[in-house]
């Protein structure tokens, strides 16, 4: 069993498997590069630990810095109110995939179809069906999860990383934000 | 060859002397004899073959589209395979992603389909041989006008006795074998074709599952749609451990009632403890409510391995397939009794019960296949009374200890969380307990499904799931609650009263909860969710494993939900109809519906039964935790009706979802009967299947799909009241999509009148008809008549 085998021992999907992120420049590479964003934020962000503080606050941080819309599903959007974050859109994750699979759909802001879906703090194997969806009926929309644990339909996913990796990840990656930095690939 | 409802053959001979031998009291019938006395008129499609009602399918289906999440990106179905179907790659058939993803869901429907239908057959054929061919039927007395509305919809036949029955199986199980045949290796390629026969299925299995419970009614004297069904004891805690135990696993009941019967008439009902897991317990208690249910399927591992079961008895369905291997394990002798899980074992049918019984309670055989129910049920009795003593003296679970001592041994190496469907926390527990601390270990037993996975996975081969349940001990001991039993189908009388609140939507909704429990905390939250819209006055409606689940849990009082709800089928209620196949009465009250309150003729006219109740009825299904085929089953035939079902996470493995788009207005388009004119009537209801992710988001969409087209003004204000309130509470804000469920300013919730105008006010709200909803085409005619 390595760290790049799917979190979940048996949830092999097939011969198309998400690249590993090996550093946070990546996922600031692949956001940069995308027109129309969406963040989908689920319930477990909001209860995850990553040092002193939660994963849902360095997925706001993200969503505010670079301005990317934001999918609340589960109940998460009370701990996005409690945080003063008040514009996302509600909806269950399985609906938010058929939408964000739609080509003819402009995102939840109506700016343009959705070519980049960043997804995390939804339980593993809902992500991973979800992710599956996606990448078999959204060939317009890329993927990416910040969540630590290795999701093989996602275009781009961690490996199965420790809290202390995934920290280290997610801090590069909103420093690299706050100070305006972009990475290439 | 005649067609399937025209063979309608009788033979009776009353004596007969011919060369051949003396034959007396001779009956023959083949096919069913239709009821003389019904005068409702035949709708169009009785008997409905696999494209009879694809149109209305494809009605349904086009408003919700399937969301296809594949489980698997390969196909290896055949020779050809394995294929990589991946995006737009196709099979070496020819097939395409959607496609094969429908296949497997079909397929898992008809797993489903076959598995209910299957038990139907065996249960009519007991019932037969019980009470006779000429036995009626009987699910409610004068109570009951409409005895079947299932089979009367689906069929267009008006059972009357047991032998009726068995015309209406003949019909299910030619079309499970031809739905089953749709799947082998090019036979369809369109995804929804699939997707039309996948409810095609569904509605055989409510066909089915009406059929087996009612032969199991009206044979075995269950209540017969009683509300006041008494309640029975629930948990590993109500068993008396000083007598004999015998555990029944599994569905099919006749060897559960062997058992009751057998000690019954040996005087020994107070000496032996009869204890079920899964639904053939809880059909055990309808039988008689001195039996006890221990719980759900996850309860097996767990219940075998405390070593409390003197004997094990399984019939079939939702058995774990190691049952054998755990019963070994605590010397338990072992007995199966179905032909559909043999396990191996030696067939001793005919062999004497008394050379049975010695080779069991001698342990020479560690286990028998009796297919004869009563000589099962007497074996199983006689053995746990001989084996008793000794093993009293050998049930042991680890003490604390022993539980450090093993979990010392764990090397945090996460496979066991890995393994775990949950991804419960379980190296944690572990590493707690090693350094003395039971408590995040036993923690971890209220979100256990029990599946034991963590164990095979275990490389240092700790005994994971076993040390979960010893560090629960206390737990499990505890574990003393009731359940109602069973009460079978809805009354007439409770229709004509709810009828019109219901199509009206003065009751806001009839939610119900079935299926396993399967998932984190599953139990738990079916409990809560179940308590919070019977408080809330919706009709909650239960069976099978969800049924346990919600007795598991008390307030403050201490009471279990059956003892602070009413069983009976109002507002308010918590109704428990009884076993899996006891849904069929769930579906039939929505029919009944149709056909008590609305009196819209039922007899083989399903398209506009179901326009009706989709357009009317505000049911909503969950199943929180569902695992089976047979969910999928049970799921699909709630589909076909137009009823939405809610799902837990897990409910993405099935594949796809049947979502609607509320942002497609033009989807949501009714036709209204009274103006002939097209309407925009909402996205009521907007989903038919839906996976919610936890219990709040789930809760919030229940209280939404129960709106309907057909609400009242005030109906709808209602149910747009625990919409917001739920949505308010749970998700910390009010719905955006409130414009869309407006139709007139009277629609508005009294107490929410300003908020929401402003509401209306910000966006383009127009005021709207409320229309006589239908989905279906009154201008074009009626498709020819099934024959």
């Amino acid at each position: 069993m390595t760290s790049q085998d799917p979190w979940q021992t048996a949830e092999i999907a097939g011969p198309k498997k998400a690249a590993i992120i090996t550093k946070p420049a990546m996922v600031l590479a692949v956001i940069s590069r995308a027109q129309h964003p969406v963040l989908l934020i689920g319930h477990s962000a909001a209860t995850i630990d990553i040092g002193e503080r939660k994963l849902i606050d360095y997925l706001l941080n993200l969503a505010r810095i670079q301005k990317i819309p934001v999918i609340a599903t589960g109940h998460i959007n009370r701990a996005l109110k409690a945080r003063g974050y008040t514009g996302a859109s509600i909806m269950p994750a399985v609906e938010a995939g058929q939408r964000i699979a739609d080509p003819s759909w402009n995102g939840p802001d109506g700016k343009g179809p959705c070519d980049l879906a960043i997804i995390a703090g939804l339980p593993y194997p809902m992500a991973w069906t979800l992710l599956s969806g996606l990448k078999n009926f959204a060939p317009h929309t890329k993927t990416i999860t910040l969540d630590s644990t290795y999701q093989p339909n996602a275009s781009w996913s961690f490996a199965n990383i420790s809290v202390r990796e995934w920290q280290e990840n997610l801090e590069a990656i909103t420093v690299t934000i706050e100070t305006g930095g972009r990475t290439d690939v | 060859m005649l067609p399937l409802t025209e063979k309608k053959i009788a033979l009776t001979i009353k004596e007969l002397d011919s060369g051949l031998g003396r034959i007396k009291d001779l009956s023959i019938s083949i096919g069913k004899l239709s009821a003389a006395d019904w005068a409702e008129p035949e709708g169009p499609t009785p008997y409905p073959s696999l494209t009879s009602l694809r149109t209305w399918d494809r009605t349904l289906l086009s408003r919700y589209q399937p969301f296809y999440m594949p489980f698997c990106d390969l196909c290896c179905l055949c020779t050809y395979g394995k294929c990589d179907l991946t995006g737009t790659k196709k099979g070496a058939c020819g097939i395409t992603m959607p496609a094969q993803q429908s296949r497997i869901v079909l397929l898992s429907a008809c797993i489903g389909a076959a598995t209910h239908t299957s038990h139907a057959r065996e249960l009519v054929t007991y019932a037969i041989k019980k009470a006779g061919r000429d036995c009626p039927i009987n699910p409610g007395g004068n109570a009951i006008g409409v005895e079947a509305p299932v089979i009367r919809l689906v069929c267009g036949e008006k059972p009357e006795i047991l032998a009726d029955l068995e015309t209406v199986l003949d019909y299910c199980e030619s079309q499970i074998t031809s739905l089953l045949a749709v799947t082998h290796t090019g036979q369809e390629g369109d995804p929804l074709d699939f997707e039309s026969k996948v409810l095609h299925a569904g509605m055989i299995d409510q066909v089915g599952m009406e059929v087996a419970d009612l032969a199991q009614i009206s044979a075995l004297g269950y209540p017969k749609a009683d509300p006041d069904a008494p309640l029975a004891a629930l948990g590993m805690g109500t068993v008396d451990t000083t007598k004999p135990v015998i555990l029944v696993i599994g569905h099919n009941v006749p060897p559960s009632v062997a058992i009751i019967d057998y000690l019954h008439k040996e005087h020994l009902s107070d000496q032996v403890e009869v204890t079920g897991i899964c639904c053939t317990s809880i059909d055990a208690t309808r039988y008689s409510p001195r039996a006890k249910i221990i719980g759900p399927m996850s309860w097996q591992l767990r219940y075998i391995r405390s070593g409390i079961p003197d004997v094990i008895v399984v019939d079939e369905q939702c058995i774990r397939t190691d049952a054998l291997v755990e019963a070994e394990a605590i010397h338990a002798p072992f007995i199966a009794t179905s032909e559909k899980n043999c396990l191996g074992l030696p067939d001793r049918t005919y062999d004497a019960t008394d050379a049975i019984v010695a080779d069991l309670a001698g342990g020479r055989q560690a286990g028998a296949l009796i297919l004869d129910p009563d000589k099962a049920g007497e074996v199983a009795v006689r053995v746990a009374r001989t084996v008793a003593p000794a093993r009293k003296n050998a049930r042991t679970t680890a003490d604390p200890a022993t539980i450090r001592e093993q979990a010392v041994a764990c090397t945090q190496c996460q496979l066991c969380q890995r393994a775990c469907p949950n991804d419960l926390k379980i190296p944690q527990g572990l590493k707690a307990a090693g350094e003395g601390n039971l408590s995040l270990l036993a923690g971890l037993y209220e979100a256990c499904v029990g599946c034991g996975r963590c164990e095979q996975a275990c490389t240092k081969k700790i005994p994971v799931h076993s040390l979960i349940m010893a560090a629960a001990a206390e737990r499990t001991r505890n574990e003393k609650f009731t359940i109602r039993t069973g009460r079978g189908a809805i009354q007439d009388i409770e229709i004509r009263n709810v009828g019109g609140p219901i199509v009206l939507g003065e009751i806001p909704g009839v939610v119900a909860f079935v299926g396993c429990a399967n998932f984190a905390n599953g139990g738990k939250e079916v409990a809560e969710m179940s308590v919070e819209f019977a408080k809330r006055r919706y009709i909650v409606c239960t069976s099978g494993c969800a049924a346990m689940s919600i007795g598991m849990y008390r307030d403050e009082e201490g009471k279990t939900p059956y003892e602070q709800f009413p069983g009976s089928f109002t507002a308010g209620g918590i109704v428990n109809v009884g076993s899996c196949v006891s849904n069929a009465h769930i579906a039939g009250a929505t029919i009944k519906i149709a056909s008590i309150f609305a009196r819209r003729n039922l007899r083989g006219n399903y398209a506009e039964i179901a326009d009706y109740v989709h357009n009317r009825v505000g049911a909503v299904g969950v199943s929180w935790g569902a695992m089976s085929q047979k969910a999928a089953a049970i799921a699909a035939g709630f589909w076909r009706l137009g009823i939405p079902v809610v799902v837990g996470p897990h409910g993405t493995k099935y594949r796809r979802m049947l979502l609607g788009r509320a942002d497609h207005d033009a989807d949501w388009y009714v036709h209204d009967q009274r103006t002939g004119e097209d309407v925009y009537a909402g996205p009521a209801p907007e989903h038919l299947f839906v996976a919610a992710e936890t219990k709040e988001e789930a809760m919030v969409l229940i209280a939404k799909l129960c709106m309907r087209p057909n609400d009242t003004t005030r109906g709808r204000a209602m149910k747009l009241t625990h919409y917001i309130d739920l949505s308010q509470r749970n998700l910390g804000t009010i719905p955006d999509d409130i414009p869309r469920y407006i139709r007139t300013t009277a629609d508005i919730p009294v107490t929410l009148k300003g908020e929401i105008t402003r509401i209306l006010a910000q966006s383009d709200w127009k005021e709207r008809p409320i229309p006589d909803p239908t989905l279906l085409a009154r201008d074009k005619p009626s498709p020819p008549k099934e024959r």
